[in-house]
């Protein structure tokens, strides 16, 4: 367990772990550093050096280009779309008290993918792109699974109970429509269902990064909410939270971040369920660390996506299949790990 | 002195009415004790002030305030609630838990002040929690896991506590050592406690005033004395019973009789 440091400045005053900062300082440097190499790659070479250099508008002229005008956008979409369900997956762990809930399992993911597919297939909203359409899917499927929940207020058992159920239905719309899909479509679809990085410009980064800079500000704002519900409902009302509100909140930022994201790169698997897991452990938290968890999804993403380019440089390799590869090995080991020295869970 | 007051409850789950028109004034700075079978609304009742649960009709009142209509926070820093056997996330520790009683009192500047570190340190003192201050709540026993969670409450300040069957799934020694604990709270910082409690005997021995409930309506309330009597105890609990005193306290002491092992019983097995 780690030890409570008191800092208190005029009026200011907090109590701080060393060691979750010191985790979330050395993932953020991990997230810079990756997000840098990822920009190294392509066509016209360029050193990590020259990439610093870009970013802080030095250097060559071309290469400033290359890294604003052609890489950037990827490595942006890399980092939020991470953090967002980095984020977005703690939220959710949170709210439903259950380590297994995230945005993919609880059919917000699922939700959108039928969006998505319903566009492509039907042609339904077709003038809108994958992007709204998915936005659309996500907001539309939080909105049912809440008003499914709803009986006198929520739990977040019936949330996830409710949301596996709102999942499976999604999903096997999503299947039909997939075998009523001619060729083309079919492939378009799968090449966005497994989620990637590939075609990313500034046409997905822009709105991606407009709607984290409100989004991001805001969940944190709720983090003592979220610190409360840990306790589960009753106590969490006695300790003065106005649970039903903050659940509503929460939930409505948390679908936030999922829908974009996903807007952005498509539901790439286990980043939400995985990164607030992985970020308990290594912080050494009872519970996710709601900006660690973030980063530790902005790292997962970055690094998959780094990989998955460096190993295959030739075939486009969809990022969600390096994350899906990864990341259930390595929650697997955590788990076996932690039960071992007798803090599963 | 803060003054609990309902008047004219009626509380229920969807259209299952458990209280019914229900007036109820906890004296100030005594331990008031709600005894009952199963399922007469006792908890039910406990969950109403503590704002668990909104009611159908009628009002309760802190301090000439409505807590449903006070801001949640604002009665958070009055009046503290221990529900019945809450759970902590596996690995947060003793003085985590007990910090969290704080977050009535923090704002999102002030989230550690000096005078939130002394209450999370005399909270851990009263209950004896020091010593495990840094253990993980789920690794500790019954007995322990409770205290952490009522030195939560306490670490809250709150000039009144509820407290939901505190006792439950204690042994004895344990059961003993919180209604101590609960004593000393009351004694030493004259806080109002209201708690549920299912040991008819541990009431008498620990409550100032006794509320007994039968079918949602209170059926009598008064000094241990004046309530735990063979007539009402028959009413309540629906069962006979012997009252005779305590040996340790001088409060009532309640034998239920029950068709068995009666002495009367023994003899006529002996002579046939």
């Amino acid at each position: 367990m780690t030890a409570a440091v008191a800092v208190r400045v005029a009026g200011v005053s907090a109590r701080v772990r060393p060691r979750v900062v010191g985790t979330a300082l050395v993932l953020a440097a991990v997230a810079f550093l990756l997000f840098c190499l990822g920009m190294t790659i392509g066509d016209y070479p360029l050193s990590v050096g020259k990439v610093v250099a870009a970013l802080f508008s030095q250097g060559d002229y071309y290469d400033r280009v290359v890294v604003y005008d052609w890489r950037m956008p990827r490595a942006l979409c890399g980092l939020f779309v991470g953090l967002a369900f980095g984020m977005s997956g703690a939220i959710f762990q949170t709210i439903t008290r259950n380590p297994l809930a995230s945005p993919d399992v609880i059919g917000i993911s699922s939700g959108a993918t039928t969006a998505v597919v319903c566009g492509i297939v039907l042609g339904i909203g077709a003038g809108l792109g994958t992007q709204t359409l998915g936005l659309v899917g996500a907001l539309g499927s939080a909105l049912l699974i809440y008003v499914l929940a709803w009986q006198r207020g929520t739990t977040g058992y019936r949330i996830v109970l409710v949301g596996i159920g709102v999942s499976w239905a999604c999903t096997s719309a999503t299947s039909y429509l997939l075998a009523q899909a001619k060729l083309y479509e079919a492939q378009q679809i799968v090449g966005w269902m497994v989620g990637n990085l590939n075609d990313s410009t500034w046409a997905q980064a822009t709105p991606l990064l407009i709607a984290m800079a409100v989004l991001v500000p805001l969940t944190i704002a709720m983090s003592g909410w979220l610190r409360a519900l840990h306790l589960g409902d009753d106590v969490a009302i006695g300790l003065g939270t106005p649970v039903q509100v903050a659940r509503l909140s929460l939930l409505i930022v948390g679908v936030g971040l999922v829908a974009f994201g996903t807007a952005a790169a498509g539901p790439v698997a286990f980043v939400a369920l995985a990164a607030p897991q992985i970020a308990k452990r290594v912080a050494g938290t009872p519970v996710p660390p709601l900006f660690t968890s973030g980063i530790t999804g902005a790292v997962v993403l970055l690094g998959s996506d780094l990989l998955a380019r460096e190993l295959m440089p030739d075939t486009q390799l969809p990022v969600g299949v390096v994350t899906g590869v990864l990341g259930a090995p390595f929650l697997l080991w955590l788990l076996a790990r932690a039960n071992r020295a007798g803090s599963g869970g | 002195m803060s003054e609990l007051r309902a008047e004219g409850l009626r509380l229920a789950y969807d259209n299952r009415v458990v209280v019914e028109d229900l007036d109820l004034l906890v004296p100030p700075g005594s331990i008031s004790v709600i005894v009952g079978a199963n399922a007469c609304g006792k908890s039910t009742l406990l969950r109403a002030p503590a704002r668990l649960l909104t009611p159908k009709a009628g009002t309760v009142h802190l301090d000439g305030r409505s807590v449903h209509a006070m801001p949640t926070r604002q009665v958070a820093k009055q009046l503290g609630i221990l529900p019945q056997s809450p759970v902590a996330p596996d690995g947060l520790t003793v003085v985590d838990l007990v910090t969290r009683g704080r977050s009535p009192h923090q704002t999102w500047w002030r989230q550690w002040s000096a005078a939130d570190e002394a209450a999370v340190n005399s909270a851990l003192a009263a209950t004896e929690m020091t010593e495990l201050a840094d253990r993980p709540v789920d690794e500790l026993s019954g007995g322990q896991r409770q205290r952490a969670w009522i030195a939560m409450a306490v670490a809250q300040e709150t000039p009144v506590l509820l407290l939901d069957e505190p006792t439950t799934f204690l042994d004895l020694a344990h059961q003993i050592d919180v209604l101590d604990l609960v004593v000393d709270l009351n004694r030493r910082e004259g806080r109002t406690i209201v708690m549920v409690l299912h040991d008819l005997n541990q009431a008498c021995r620990y409550a100032d005033h006794v509320i007994a409930m039968k079918a949602g309506r209170i059926v009598a309330q008064g000094s241990p004395a004046e309530v735990v009597i063979p007539s009402i105890v028959e009413d309540v609990f629906d069962v006979r019973c012997q009252v005779t005193t305590d040996p340790v306290s001088g409060t009532p002491l309640v034998i239920p009789t029950g068709r068995h092992h009666s002495l009367t019983e023994r003899q006529s097995e002996h002579s046939r």
